[in-house]
């Protein structure tokens, strides 16, 4: 396995709520990473977010690791809860904020915060 | 890509389609709202709809010739 492979894994099996996105929270590169990151926002969700931009080889790991072709890509607690339209779609409906009370309980929204992970260097900011 | 191309892609993956609709969102063939309503949704989550729809598009959106996809995808129940 390849070093942003593994990255990649450790980012969505160890962080509560993990986007992959086209640019960051402070500069989206991508209309439907921004829906995406809104609909969190709107939920009140702490967010880790990966730019798969730096690298095209992140965009096709991330494909091999989740089985979803296209950016971006949500995970709660490990597992994929869809792209852009889902995540609008769920939030919008209150189901988001279901699945993230599920999962995470239901402080998840205290001192939630937007930070960003490198898993080409591995750094976080 | 033109819009027909990815319709008679969906039909072929949904042949029981009650609607079927592509539209090209800038007019470059690149960016598209796909909208489709097929009883095979019924009672599967919203995950699985779209992974059946991203399948039936898997060719042109691993070539990138699908830049930007939208989906809507409804059930018949």
């Amino acid at each position: 396995m390849s070093e942003i492979s593994a990255r990649i894994k450790d980012v969505i099996e160890n962080e509560p709520v993990a986007l992959f996105m086209k640019g960051t929270p402070q500069f989206v590169m991508c209309g439907n990473s921004g829906r995406a990151l809104e609909a969190l926002r709107a939920a009140g969700a702490p967010v880790t977010a990966v730019d798969v931009l730096p690298d095209p080889s992140i965009r096709q790991e991330l494909s091999e690791v989740s089985g979803w072709p296209t950016i971006p890509q949500l995970f709660v607690k490990g597992e994929l809860v869809g792209g852009a339209d889902i995540t609008q779609e769920l939030a919008e409906t209150g189901e988001l904020q279901k699945i993230l009370e599920e999962k995470l309980g239901p402080d998840y929204g205290n001192g939630a915060a937007e930070r960003v992970v490198d898993v080409v260097s591995a750094t976080r900011a | 890509m033109p819009v027909d191309r990815l319709e008679s892609l969906l039909r072929d993956a949904f042949p029981d389609a009650d609607e079927l609709r592509v539209e090209d969102r800038t007019g470059g063939g690149d960016h598209f709202q796909v909208t489709v309503e097929s009883p095979r949704f019924d009672g599967l989550p919203l995950l699985e709809q779209h992974r059946l729809v991203n399948n039936a598009l898997a060719e042109p959106l691993r070539d990138g010739t699908i830049h930007e996809l939208r989906i809507k995808t409804k059930g018949t129940m």
